[in-house]
């Protein structure tokens, strides 16, 4: 039987969060979600999460973008209008590449900047408008919360969060989606 | 401590017997006659398979004092303007033997003076590089504080060296720097209105002001270093941060004085202002690739037990980043002389792309593309062949960027990576060895004392 009880533990520096977030997944209980400021280093490898791969994506992006940018500057200033670039009238792609190289850099860094950012959002199932899940506004500004599932075992959880140096521990009933 | 193994030194003494036999080969070869000269050339283009007029009409031993006008040897000499060598048509085609003997008098002298400047970079930039770490308190550096202040070592002597090169250029030993020549400044109105700068004196005493200068913090540092490690308080890491944040204000000035001095104004006609940073930008990758090869030799020795592989992933980083920054750098100064096209900056470009089409292309390959595309990946950055392979790769590039940066002004169209080049290159790399590894035998590895070593330790990423 899971329970919908969940216990939120604050924590006000992020090197106490990561020796917690240790302790805490050494003691075998079910961390649900951490919810930090700013990105915490090394936070996702003690959670034990599954790699990135936006890295992969962004790389694949980038090529697009690279791609984008030769095929739309070839077909603009070669094909439809030739353009007689820096006074070099060669009208060919490859000898004016110099002049191109910027943009080939920037579409390349701004295809994979946007689609990165879009690719989180969608993966993170966020959106404009969206109700924030956050459960302590305090996370938005210099706490962090770990949010732990609370199976009979509110003692023994709460002794330990004591021990890794939370400066509040609360133990919310979690409203059901389907009530 | 580290015990520089005989292995090691053996190996770096072969490179310098080596390369002293592959640079006195280059300069016992170097013709002495015009005719010499025009022999060398002539052999070249007849097995390139169209030279058979110019064998038949080689100058006479007589033309070597060739300020008298011919039309026989400017025939004969032809070949060369088409070449694309514009000095020839400034000076006329009467002077084109003697610019060809210049030129090829010059080759051994250049062979010499890229790899001394290139391994006097690598611990120029190294010093840069930890004067960085220094001002910056970095947490993670400190545990490679020792190696880097090992590879300075190398400063001193290298840049005497650089120093000893550019005093004999002075004394018209070679014509490495045309501006040097009276009889050439006569002539030429450009160089006459920068003789307040280029001039033999002023050049020698800037020469001295940086090296001094250089050597100096480096000997304070590595001075506060060692006293670091027996000391009770934080006195000497204190110093070392006032003189680090002061060396670099002096640093930056003068390492861009310094490759105007010493590589911009083999072509005195031409100027580019990003030019200190692109030197700059070189010579900080070379040196941070030096210390994460030098780190995983010492590393795989069983040394620097503290390293681990997120300081190499650290050095990686700073690899890749570095890479990139020289890339946009001579891409800068590249774009922005090919648009205007103006003729006397262009002619730059034009020496490099006709003649030198495979090692200035080769360069960006090595330089740029290898590196992107190899080290991108988070985790090849950890994995110590793929930092040791593209370090290598990465090194011999940014020597093709300083052979790309010196011989096209001095020898022309008559380059070639042959015995003397290979020769100056290992006899320098041998000198490297020695006497990096030497100094880094010289002290403990661990700098217990920093106080910023626990962090560095502990440094996890």
């Amino acid at each position: 039987m899971s329970s919908n009880k969940v216990i939120h533990a604050l924590y006000d520096d992020d090197d106490i969060l990561l020796s917690a977030v240790k302790s805490i997944k050494e003691g075998k209980y079910h961390i649900e979600e951490v919810y930090t400021p700013f990105p915490v280093h090394g936070l996702d490898k003690v959670l034990g999460l599954a790699e990135t791969r936006i890295s992969i994506m962004a790389f694949i992006y980038g090529c697009i973008g690279f791609s984008v940018s030769i095929l739309m500057m070839n077909y603009i200033m070669i094909e439809d209008w030739p353009q007689n670039i820096g006074g070099k009238p060669s009208f060919s792609y490859i000898e004016n590449m110099p002049a191109f190289v910027p943009i080939m850099f920037e579409l390349t860094v701004f295809f994979a900047a946007h689609l990165m950012v879009i690719t989180f959002y969608l993966r993170s199932k966020l959106w404009p408008f969206k109700e924030a899940e956050n459960p302590n506004p305090l996370t938005t500004d210099d706490k962090f919360l770990v949010e732990i599932e609370l199976l009979n075992n509110e003692k023994e959880l709460k002794a330990l969060l004591k021990k890794t140096g939370a400066i509040d521990i609360n133990i919310i009933q979690k409203q059901d989606d389907h009530e | 401590m580290y015990k520089f193994t005989n292995k090691l030194r053996n190996l770096s003494i072969i490179l310098m017997v080596a390369g002293f036999l592959g640079l006195t080969y280059g300069f016992l070869t170097a013709p002495k006659t015009i005719k010499d000269a025009q022999a060398v050339v002539d052999d070249k283009h007849h097995g390139d398979g169209h030279g058979a007029s110019h064998g038949e009409a080689t100058p006479d031993s007589d033309h070597k004092e060739s300020h008298t006008d011919d039309k026989h040897h400017h025939q004969a000499s032809a070949h060369g303007e088409q070449d694309g060598n514009d000095h020839s048509q400034e000076h006329g085609g009467d002077h084109h033997g003697e610019h060809l003997l210049h030129q090829l008098q010059n080759k051994p002298w250049a062979a010499l003076y890229v790899a001394a400047f290139f391994f006097m970079m690598i611990a120029l930039g190294t010093l840069a590089f930890y004067a960085v770490n220094r001002a910056a308190q970095a947490g993670w550096s400190p545990a490679l504080f020792r190696v880097m202040e090992g590879i300075t070592a190398y400063l001193l002597p290298g840049a005497l060296i650089v120093f000893v090169i550019l005093g004999l250029s002075g004394m018209h030993f070679n014509h490495l720097f045309i501006w040097m020549d009276p009889e050439v400044v006569a002539h030429d109105k450009l160089i006459q209105g920068k003789v307040g700068f280029l001039n033999v004196p002023g050049f020698l005493i800037r020469s001295l002001i940086y090296i001094s200068g250089w050597v100096t913090y480096r000997y304070f540092s590595r001075k506060f270093s060692l006293a670091q490690d027996k000391a009770q308080d934080i006195s000497n890491h204190k110093k070392n941060f006032r003189i680090s944040a002061g060396f670099l204000v002096f640093f930056i000035v003068t390492e861009s004085m310094m490759s105007w001095d010493w590589i911009m104004s083999i072509d005195p006609h031409w100027f580019s202002t990003l030019f200190g940073w692109y030197v700059f930008a070189s010579m900080f990758v070379s040196g941070i690739t030096t210390i994460a090869l030098i780190a995983i030799y010492l590393k795989s020795k069983g040394y620097l037990e503290k390293v681990n592989d997120s300081h190499i992933h650290d050095l990686g980083k700073f690899m890749f980043g570095v890479s990139i920054f020289w890339t946009y750098l001579w891409f800068s100064q590249f774009m922005l002389i090919w648009y205007s096209n103006i003729p006397e900056e262009v002619t730059y470009f034009i020496t490099r792309i006709e003649d030198y089409k495979i090692p200035f292309f080769g360069m960006v390959v090595m330089n740029f593309i290898f590196p992107l595309l190899i080290l991108m990946n988070s985790d090849y950055k950890r994995v110590n062949y793929i930092i040791v392979m593209t370090g290598i790769v990465v090194l011999l590039g940014h020597y093709i960027d300083v052979f790309n940066m010196i011989m096209p002004s001095a020898v022309g169209d008559q380059w070639f990576i042959g015995i003397a080049e290979i020769g100056g290159f290992l006899f320098f790399l041998g000198l490297f060895i020695f006497i990096v590894f030497k100094e880094i035998s010289k002290a403990p590895l661990h700098a217990v004392g920093d106080p910023l070593m626990g962090e560095s330790e502990r440094f996890h990423y």
